[in-house]
């Protein structure tokens, strides 16, 4: 509310109101009377008392007995009250339930009031945000004086709108999404989420500690740079681990208390369950971009969650973390213009999905649903997702984390499983190869990859790993893009079924994202594509660890994002070839991981690599699963990867019937431990 | 006019006591202030309601004590076991069985009558009865069931108490309403000053 709405809403009570004002107010302009103010109390008597009191102070009263009611009454008219009065023990609910539900929907200035004047329930109402605590009986004086509350808000409401200060109405966010939209383009243009994010932190800084000079401490408005920061922070810990306490640590905002934090975070997942339940993908959109990041980021991370129990259940992780990663990639890397290229490129994931599904059609729906969530949160998210990625993968210490940051997810697949480490930086490889030796470098790649340690000291896998791939794979944006990730795969302690999940979920559901990081990945990889042929040759072990190593690239495709439309299929047509030549399992796999990754996105890598797991017919059946998502995405390639196309189903339906845990994604670590090396 | 000042004199004086013996305090002149024109019953509704629904919340209060009560009963019982009190003791039992559900006294429960109960009484300006609330919740906390109901007692001994002062403090009131007077303002009252 502003001053000059007070004193619209004063100049309509002020008639009623001014005939019954005492001498005493002594206030020259007709503020604070008027003043809305709703009271809630089970104590009738109480009730009767208050409301007296304050119509002496000529404010305009509405009483209720139950906190129901008043709720009712506020979402009913939300701009019908200026200031809550509330009793803190109430039968029906809870005093600071309430403040906290006024705080988030309504945003009103609240005090409690009780009979209770223990240090520990006052100390509890002003961690819970409320704005004063009157001890019981009240009396008219402290009354009189109430309305400085809400001028105070009033304030600081002016100055966090000044600082692009989202409130946690969803509607407010909304509206604010177009000038948010812009910072994140701006900064995502950037390419330095840290910069921006220092600048953020900066404003937010400031913007806290104007707040706290200025007041005690008033409600903290969650801006947009404040919830990125929190998103980080929750990244950063994992949802598992993301208590209120450390994201405050994380956030490190002065000014910011632990309550705040914890009041916010439940804000978060009530966010997430309305828009869980009524929205739908565009719905998710608004409702996120909307509120901006800090609620994608929040519902990244719940959706991290989800697949993570998922994924623990074995049937969904790779694939919905793929697609997490997908979405954070996506989001990370692509600016809000991606989303509407995203959106086609996930109609031609959820096309292609069926195809893909040769072990767990259920999975793929998943997925599917899955991308449809993350498609909606990822459009604002991306600039900073993307840094929220780059600087979770560091830290990665649980799944969500990986999720949230899917080219570190990438790295982490590594890290759990050096197979599919391999994997990934050979699939980004083979993405960077493109054209060039595919056939060869595919497997190389991949045997590279596929390899625990061993692999990884090579090239690629040593770059995979240590996030350089710019030194196995030579091309530059795209190589350090994926390098990036590899740092982060390490940290990842993603299983090597959401490895193989990721891949193809990364594509999947995050089809936009991956786009432009996929696109990234396999220029940078096909350079490294040479070196990763010599690998190959030297290991026939290898082939079991190139398949790793191409579900390591599948889902450091999915991580890179886009980058893959040029050489996934480029990468398949290699990955092909190379497996037709090898006739091994493990190289066909590796050859469906290159085919993966250059077909398609992630979802074709995914499918490769996912075969990669497999037996030999596994993998053929990879290859064309893998060329199914491809041709979805690649239009170049597809023709040639048609041939194969018989050979890949074939396969993929043996990874069924082998009971692919991964389902389109198997070919993750899963299939690796398959892998007789 | 005589009459007016006689009963004017008597109610000042019936009032300062009332604060001297703290069954009122300052909340009570609060309530006094409030009463305008506009609301000349005032102070009866509030008082009204208050009787009422103390009344309410005590027996809500006993009820949730009763438990202790009754096996006390089924106790002293069992020691004479004569006809009559055989047939006394089964229907206790009975009624033991009824409440045996709640074996254990909630506590919690009881705390939360005693919380409003004292948020009432302090709002009305019932002192007495709101410091007995206070002993009663700290018995409460301390789950001394026997401390409980004994300091229950005693808040609504209180609670009668006060509740008889006020009525006829309110009559006085009328009286002189009646008589054409005008009731004192408390705040004119010296002894409140205190307060």
């Amino acid at each position: 509310m502003n001053l000059g709405g007070l004193q619209a809403v004063k100049s309509m009570s002020v008639p009623s109101s001014s005939l019954s004002r005492k001498s005493g107010d002594g206030v020259s302009d007709q503020f604070p009377a008027g003043l809305r103010v709703l009271v809630v109390d089970d104590d009738p008597i109480c009730l009767l008392i208050l409301e007296k009191m304050l119509k002496k102070c000529l404010y305009e009263v509405t009483k209720c007995n139950r906190a129901e009611l008043a709720l009712n009454y506020l979402r009913e008219n939300k701009n019908g009250y200026d200031i809550v009065i509330s009793d803190v023990h109430m039968p029906d609910m809870d005093g600071f339930k309430l403040l906290e539900h006024v705080g988030l929907e309504m945003d009103l200035p609240v005090i409690m009031m009780s009979a209770d004047d223990g240090k520990k329930v006052v100390m509890k109402g002003i961690t819970h945000g409320a704005v004063d605590y009157l001890i019981k009986p009240v009396r008219i004086e402290a009354l009189k004086n109430i309305w400085q509350h809400v001028v105070r808000k009033n304030k600081d409401e002016y100055k966090g709108k000044d600082c692009e200060q989202t409130g946690s109405v969803e509607d407010g966010e909304q509206q604010q999404k177009p000038p948010e939209d812009a910072e994140y383009s701006s900064s995502a243009n950037e390419g330095n989420w840290k910069n921006s994010k220092k600048r953020k932190d900066e404003e937010d800084e400031a913007e806290e500690r104007d707040d706290t000079s200025s007041l005690k401490k008033p409600r903290v408005v969650w801006s947009v740079e404040l919830h990125q920061q929190f998103v980080t922070a929750v990244n950063h810990l994992g949802l598992d681990k993301a208590v209120p306490k450390k994201i405050l640590e994380l956030m490190n905002v002065p000014g910011l208390t632990r309550e705040n934090v914890a009041s916010h975070l439940q804000y978060r997942l009530y966010l997430r369950r309305l828009s869980g339940v009524s929205q739908h993908q565009n719905g998710l959109n608004n409702a996120f971009m909307g509120p901006t990041d800090a609620t994608f980021g929040s519902m990244s991370s719940f959706n991290g969650i989800e697949l993570q129990a998922l994924a623990s259940s074995g049937q969904l992780p790779p694939q919905s973390l793929a697609i997490i990663q997908a979405a954070a990639l996506g989001r990370a890397t692509n600016k809000s213009p991606v989303p509407v290229p995203l959106v086609d490129q996930r109609n031609l994931f959820s096309f292609e999905s069926p195809k893909l599904r040769f072990g767990e059609d259920s999975l793929l729906n998943n997925n599917s649903k899955q991308i449809n969530l993350l498609h909606g949160i990822p459009t604002n998210m991306e600039p900073k997702q993307l840094a929220t990625l780059h600087q979770s993968a560091q830290s990665l210490g649980n799944l969500n984390m990986q999720l949230q940051s899917q080219s570190s997810q990438s790295g982490s697949l590594l890290t759990q499983r050096p197979q599919s480490q391999p994997r990934t930086p050979l699939l980004n490889e083979i993405n960077g190869s493109h054209v060039s030796t595919l056939p060869s470098s595919l497997g190389q790649p991949i045997m590279s990859q596929a390899l625990p340690s061993s692999v990884l000291p090579r090239n690629g896998i040593e770059n995979v790993r240590g996030g350089t791939f710019g030194s196995v794979s030579q091309p530059s944006s795209a190589l350090d893009f994926s390098v990036n990730h590899g740092t982060e795969f390490p940290g990842n302690s993603f299983p090597l079924m959401s490895n193989s999940g990721i891949p193809i979920l990364t594509s999947k559901g995050m089809l936009q994202e991956e786009v432009k990081s996929e696109m990234k990945v396999p220029r940078g990889y096909l350079p490294n594509y040479d070196t990763f042929d010599e690998l190959n040759q030297n290991r026939t072990q290898d082939w079991g660890v190139q398949t790793d190593g191409s579900t390591f690239d599948v889902s450091q495709h999915s991580n890179l994002q886009g980058s893959l439309d040029v050489s996934p299929s480029i990468l398949v047509q290699q990955g092909f070839s190379s497996n037709l030549k090898s006739e091994q399992s493990r190289n066909i796999p590796v050859s469906k991981a290159t085919f993966a990754v250059g077909d398609s996105r992630a979802g074709n890598i995914s499918n490769p690599s996912q075969q990669l797991n497999s037996s030999p017919a596994d993998i053929s059946q990879r290859i064309k699963a893998e060329r199914l998502p491809n041709m979805g995405f690649q239009n170049t390639f597809f023709p040639e990867q048609f041939g194969q196309d018989d050979l890949m189903s074939a396969l993929l339906k043996q990874q069924e019937g082998t009971g692919a845990v991964e389902s389109e994604f198997g070919f993750d670590g899963y299939h690796l431990d398959n892998l007789p090396v | 006019m005589e009459v007016v000042g006689q009963l004017q004199k008597q109610y000042v004086d019936f009032i300062t006591s009332l604060f001297r013996e703290a069954y009122l305090d300052d909340q009570y002149v609060q309530l006094q202030k409030l009463q305008d024109d506009s609301n000349p019953e005032f102070v009866v509704e509030v008082v009204s309601i208050f009787f009422e629904d103390s009344e309410k919340l005590l027996n809500d209060l006993a009820s949730s004590l009763l438990v202790s009560i009754s096996l006390f009963w089924v106790f002293i019982l069992c020691l004479r076991p004569s006809l009559l009190l055989m047939v006394v003791l089964f229907f206790l039992l009975f009624l033991f069985q009824l409440y045996s559900q709640q074996q254990v006294v909630d506590f919690k429960k009881v705390d939360g009558y005693v919380h409003q109960f004292k948020g009432s009484s302090s709002s009305v300006g019932a002192q007495r009865v709101k410091n007995a609330c206070v002993t009663l919740r700290n018995f409460c906390e301390e789950k001394n069931l026997d401390g409980c109901s004994r300091y229950l007692n005693l808040v609504k001994q209180e609670f009668y108490l006060v509740k008889n002062k006020l009525e006829t403090l309110l009559r006085m009131e009328q009286q002189i309403l009646q008589a054409g007077g005008t009731v004192p303002l408390l705040e004119q009252v010296p002894l409140l000053w205190k307060q």
